[in-house]
């Protein structure tokens, strides 16, 4: 069996053990931190607590490599357009203009430019391996119900962890369809053409999509007959109590939010300027 | 007499996409503390009685319904879902895909969760109910670590949480190895007979659910009740056969000696049934009648014939495979497996749940890779080669016909495979008319795939691995969970396509499929392969069985009550006969 897309990783770990709830927490600061903050110097100290997080976390890049790879791609995707379709917005945010490469048409690289993209590539930094640790060290039952918790509908924190728990089986469903289709010389393997990759996935995926369907037919029927969605609220059976250090969690996830909203008021905006 | 719990009254029920009725003029009813086994064909209407009594018509499934239900006093359809379910705990088919939770414990917890029991409650109810489903010491458990056995009695677990009078089951024996059918017949026999419980569980497997007591057997036919009474009255009634229920073996094996069972003799079980003089007798001269060379040295002198001079489709030496099952772990799953499989053979390769059946074939396939021994296909070392290339010679098909179906048109999935290995057209329009002919589906070669049935579906698998020519034919668990009539009609067509020259190997559980059906079986338990032998001498050979996790069929006791020194001698004269009773009523019908 390959490893799971995205999901719980069952590895022993200091983040395995905080309780969801705090670690939902200091997800949702980091999020609402850098979505607030556009400070080079705050969005730096974040993302390198996000790296030092994931180092001590026991969770390793192969657990989750596919994911990383398409946040990856995304990324650089993201930086390229930026600079292709707006390459004075750096000049245009900091006031200044200091010419580094003077590039054909528009395109002249600026070191307001690369500043500026600087801050949004360590948003990436800052934000993903949160949110990423967060799912991969959190059980999904106590991952539906930390979001209950904080007032998320019960129906949709379930769904969510459902879907999480369900990845791995449906991988494994995929891959023995793809492989059955393989043995009839449906090749979808790196070998063959993209044209024809994609023809022969297509019959992957049916018989997989239609598998799917029936399956959450049959779950949830039994669900219902189980009473899921008697009440307005349900109970847990699995959460980790809040103890000292998840605490000590919850005061970061506060402070995470706290500096950028007091660097407003300091820098007089969002961004921090260097270059005045 | 106690008052009736569940209670259906001229009940008839339409399902909103059917053109026809599901259920005509149903009357039943169950008093509390009774067990009922509701036995009938596939399509009969089984499980649609029971979702009428659990609620799930019409709060889950639609239609148009007439006729009274009640439970416990209650309609059904009247009352929310949860109010009948703390009446009636449903285990629906397929435990697999309910597994809700991440462990043991959390999965039987799921409907404390949802009436807002305290947390601090929760424990001690999800232990002893686990305790009552003889799961108890599984608790911190997760799915994947579990048994297709240990997984049903979470579920019922799950639903015993709630303290529930009545436990309805949809097949409970459809996904279980013989071994594990009679555990899960024999806690249901507990529950019902030390704790109490009501118990109504639709099955076809009759002999399996006959292990333990059953106080009504209610036969159902194309949507109505036939028969409703005590399990020996119904075996003797020979209503069973007519309506598609294969009878115990013990049974029929009577039958064909000219000594029927009667309802007095108490016939459900081979080991307690009380055998008649004259029955001793007639079994006896009926085993005699069939010659000794007629079973095993017919089957022996076919082998040797073939074996003479028909070289080797697969070879096996010291095969081994492990495979990684969570971060930084990983399973042994076969180890020292030597076998060969000749061509022209018909094979079986028996075993439990897990017992790595299954990942033999993947690995012969290349679904998984060896991590040691060799495989050689024909004479040439298969390694190296890729799953199309090991297709080309074996043609796989898996259990579930829906993983392997993608296109709307039987003739255009058919011709799928071999459009992607480059064939001409002419060549494929040859080709397909030809496995459409063999696998008896040329009537439906315009139809489309949605409109078949499961076992049709299959033969259209079948069809596509056909067309591909291969030399060897892999079907895992080929009959699962089809009734008695496809049963049959399903497995001689294969001895059909056997007999036009395919070598087949069958992966299965079930020890009288392999006998009816093998030359030789593999045996495997816990990834070794324990014997390669005729399957009538391991089926008559009990410490062999018990090994393996199998289950010896009730004629092995009735050879053992007869005393017929080798038992498999009357296995062999039942497999005769039947054959042939079997083909005169194919070609009557």
């Amino acid at each position: 069996m390959s490893s799971p897309l995205l999901g719980y990783v069952d590895r022993e770990g200091p983040l395995h053990a905080l309780s969801g709830v705090s670690k939902l927490a200091l997800a949702l600061g980091v999020v609402l931190g850098a979505m607030i903050g556009f400070d080079v110097r705050y969005l730096a100290a974040v993302a390198a607590g996000s790296l030092v997080l994931w180092a001590v976390s026991g969770v390793r890049l192969r657990d989750l490599s596919v994911v990383l790879w398409l946040i990856t791609i995304f990324m650089v995707l993201n930086n390229i357009g930026i600079f292709l379709f707006a390459p004075g917005y750096g000049t245009e945010l900091f006031g200044t203009r200091h010419l580094l490469l003077d590039g054909p048409w528009h395109w002249d690289v600026t070191s307001e430019q690369l500043f500026y993209q600087l801050a949004v590539t360590l948003k990436y930094f800052a934000v993903l391996p949160a949110v990423l640790l967060f799912v991969a060290t959190t059980r999904p039952p106590e991952f539906a119900s930390s979001l209950a918790r904080l007032g998320v509908p019960y129906r949709f924190a379930y769904a969510v962890s459902l879907a999480l728990r369900y990845i791995p089986d449906v991988q494994r469903e995929f891959r023995t369809i793809s492989q059955a289709q393989q043995a009839r010389g449906l090749d979808t393997s790196r070998g063959a053409g993209l044209r024809t990759r994609v023809r022969n996935l297509s019959s992957v995926l049916m018989p997989l999509l239609l598998g799917t369907f029936d399956r959450i037919e049959s779950v949830s029927a039994a669900m219902e007959l189980r009473g899921f969605g008697r009440g307005r609220r349900r109970t847990w059976l699995v959460s980790t109590p809040v103890r000292g250090r998840d605490v000590l969690v919850m005061l970061i996830a506060v402070m995470l939010l706290a500096v950028p909203v007091a660097l407003l008021v300091v820098n007089g905006g969002r961004y921090w300027n260097p270059f005045v | 007499m106690t008052a009736p719990l569940l209670e259906l009254r001229g009940y008839t029920f339409q399902y909103r996409a059917q053109a026809e009725p599901t259920l005509h003029d149903i009357d039943l009813t169950v008093r509390r503390g009774e067990k009922i086994a509701i036995v009938g064909a596939s399509g009969s209407g089984k499980s649609t009685l029971l979702h009428a009594l659990d609620g799930l018509i019409p709060h889950h499934f639609r239609g148009t319904a007439s006729g009274t239900v009640r439970v416990a006093g209650n309609d059904p359809a009247q009352v929310p879902l949860v109010e009948t379910a703390t009446v009636i705990g449903t285990v629906l088919q397929d435990s697999n895909s309910q597994f809700v939770g991440l462990t043991v414990a959390e999965d039987i917890a799921f409907s404390l969760e949802n009436q807002q029991v305290p947390r601090a409650e929760m424990p001690s109810r999800i232990r002893r109910a686990a305790e009552l489903a003889g799961i108890g010491d599984r608790l911190e458990d997760a799915p994947q670590a579990l048994s297709g056995g240990q997984k049903q009695r979470v579920a019922i677990a799950g639903v015993l949480v709630d303290d529930v009078e009545v436990l309805l089951l949809d097949e409970p024996l459809a996904n279980l190895d013989p071994a594990s059918g009679r555990a899960a017949v024999e806690l249901l026999d507990d529950l019902h007979r030390d704790h109490g419980r009501t118990i109504v569980m639709v099955e076809h497997r009759l002999e399996d659910v006959l292990h333990r007591d059953v106080d009504r057997v209610v036969l159902m036919s194309d949507g109505r009740i036939i028969a409703d009474a005590a399990p020996d009255q119904v075996l003797a009634s020979g209503l069973l056969e007519e309506h598609g229920i294969r009878p115990p073996l013990h049974v029929t094996a009577l039958r064909y000696a000219g000594a029927p069972v009667t309802a007095a003799q108490r016939p459900s079980r081979s080991t307690d049934i009380a055998l008649t003089t004259q029955q001793v007798e007639a079994v006896r001269a009926w085993v005699e009648e069939g010659s000794p060379d007629d079973g095993s040295a017919d089957a022996q002198r076919s082998r040797d014939e073939r074996s003479g001079d028909a070289g080797i489709a697969l070879d096996l030496r010291d095969v081994r495979c492990e495979i990684p099952v969570g971060p930084d772990r990983s399973s042994v799953v076969l180890e020292g497996i030597t076998a060969q499989v000749r061509r022209g053979e018909m094979l079986g390769v028996l075993g439990s749940n897990g017992a790595g059946k299954s990942t033999l074939a993947r690995v012969i396939c290349g679904f998984e890779s060896l991590s040691g021994g060799e495989l050689r296909i024909g004479a040439a070392d298969a390694r190296g080669w890729s799953l199309a290339e090991r297709g080309e010679h074996i043609g796989f098909v898996l259990q579930e016909p829906g993983q392997m179906l993608s296109r709307p048109l039987v003739t255009e999935e058919i011709a799928l495979g071999l459009r992607a290995r480059g064939i001409g057209e002419d060549e494929i329009a040859r080709r397909t008319t030809m496995v459409l002919e063999a696998c008896g589906l040329a009537p439906f070669r315009s139809w489309p795939v949605s409109a078949l049935s499961h076992g049709q579906k299959k033969r259209v698998t079948i069809a596509c691995v056909l067309a591909l020519e291969p030399e060897v034919l892999i079907l895992d668990e080929p009959t699962a969970g089809q009734d008695f009539a496809h049963y049959t009609e399903f497995m001689d067509f294969l001895r059909t396509l056997h007999a036009a020259g395919t070598t087949v190997l069958l992966i299965t559980h079930d020890m009288h499929l392999a006998l009816e059906y093998a030359d030789r079986v593999l045996v495997l338990s816990q990834g070794h392969l324990l014997a390669d032998e005729d399957p009538a001498v391991v089926l008559t050979d009990p410490a062999l069985s018990a090994r393996a996790d199998l289950v010896t069929t009730g004629l092995y006791d009735l050879a053992r009550r007869c005393g017929i020194e080798d038992p498999h001698r009357l296995v062999h004269r039942f497999v005769a006969e039947d054959r042939e009773v079997r083909a005169a009523q194919g070609d009557a019908g």
